[in-house]
């Protein structure tokens, strides 16, 4: 059972759920953790690629390319929704409409 | 022997799965992040049955210590800390079903119809050869990724910060 199909499905599973956060919830904090599911989705499937597809380490490193633009993306992202708190006194993504006319 | 490790390995599967479903669908966010947790500890555990041990440790300090720490400290920041019962609500629930179940359908066809190739890796320390590829094969990409994250760290301060008595 542990062949490349399984590993891609579970990550198949993750990033649609990743992508479902992303769609559904409405605090910008929730919406950064689908985020995070669908980056940890895309480096699983890197990782399982490099175990049996390829033979290589290239996957690897390009899981560990996914692991720093994650954390980068991740303090950024909190920076701004620290903004939006301040300006908005809400964190919740459809309040900032400032832009919509 | 090999059927307990069948055992963890569809345990470990199940711990992410189901952890990932509670970030997705509980109602209160400290819930989600806090299940967020156990997806990333999933995942570390996955990627040691892939042989990465590399990999496995930085997933756990880099998300767990890292990532996971700043997403609460953001749940605690942007929410009026009177309970811990911060709820989020959700929105566009039934309209989101489709475009997610149609690209559910198209990767599980795409991932069960398409023949893979069964060249396996064998199961060694990845360390050192991961270290000598990102200092070689990938020596410019891991140069842009430090000034990535030196822009990302200025630019995070640069941005929290309160300036006092502008409107910056």
């Amino acid at each position: 059972m542990n062949n490349l199909t399984t590993y891609l499905a579970i990550s198949a599973a993750l990033f649609i759920l990743g992508v479902l956060a992303m769609m559904t919830r409405k605090n910008a904090v929730s919406v950064l953790m689908g985020v995070e599911l669908v980056l940890n989705a895309a480096g699983l499937n890197f990782v399982a690629f490099s175990r049996y597809g390829a033979g290589n380490l290239n996957g690897q490193a390009a899981a560990l390319f996914i692991m720093i633009v994650a954390a980068a993306e991740a303090a950024v992202a909190l920076a701004i929704f620290l903004n939006l708190y301040r300006l908005k006194a809400t964190a919740e993504v459809n309040k900032a409409d400032s832009l919509k006319w | 022997m090999e059927l307990l490790k069948q055992i963890v390995f569809f345990l470990f599967v199940a711990l992410t799965l189901a952890s990932a479903m509670v970030v997705v669908f509980h109602k209160r966010i400290i819930y989600s992040a806090f299940a967020l947790l156990f997806t990333f500890f999933g995942v570390a555990a996955l990627y040691v049955y892939l042989a990465a041990d590399f990999l496995a440790a930085s997933q756990v300090l880099i998300y767990v210590g890292g990532i996971l720490t700043l997403i609460i400290f953001g749940v605690f920041l942007t929410a009026r800390i009177t309970t811990l019962e911060i709820p989020d609500e959700t929105h566009q629930r039934y309209i989101a079903l489709i475009p997610v179940v149609l690209l559910g359908v198209g990767l599980f066809w795409m991932i069960y119809t398409t023949p893979w190739g069964s060249v396996v890796r064998p199961v060694e320390p990845t360390t050192k050869d991961l270290g000598k590829l990102l200092l070689t094969d990938y020596l410019v990409p891991f140069e842009v990724a430090s000034m990535l994250l030196l822009a990302a760290l200025i630019g995070a301060m640069r941005l929290a910060r309160f300036y006092k008595g502008t409107d910056d």
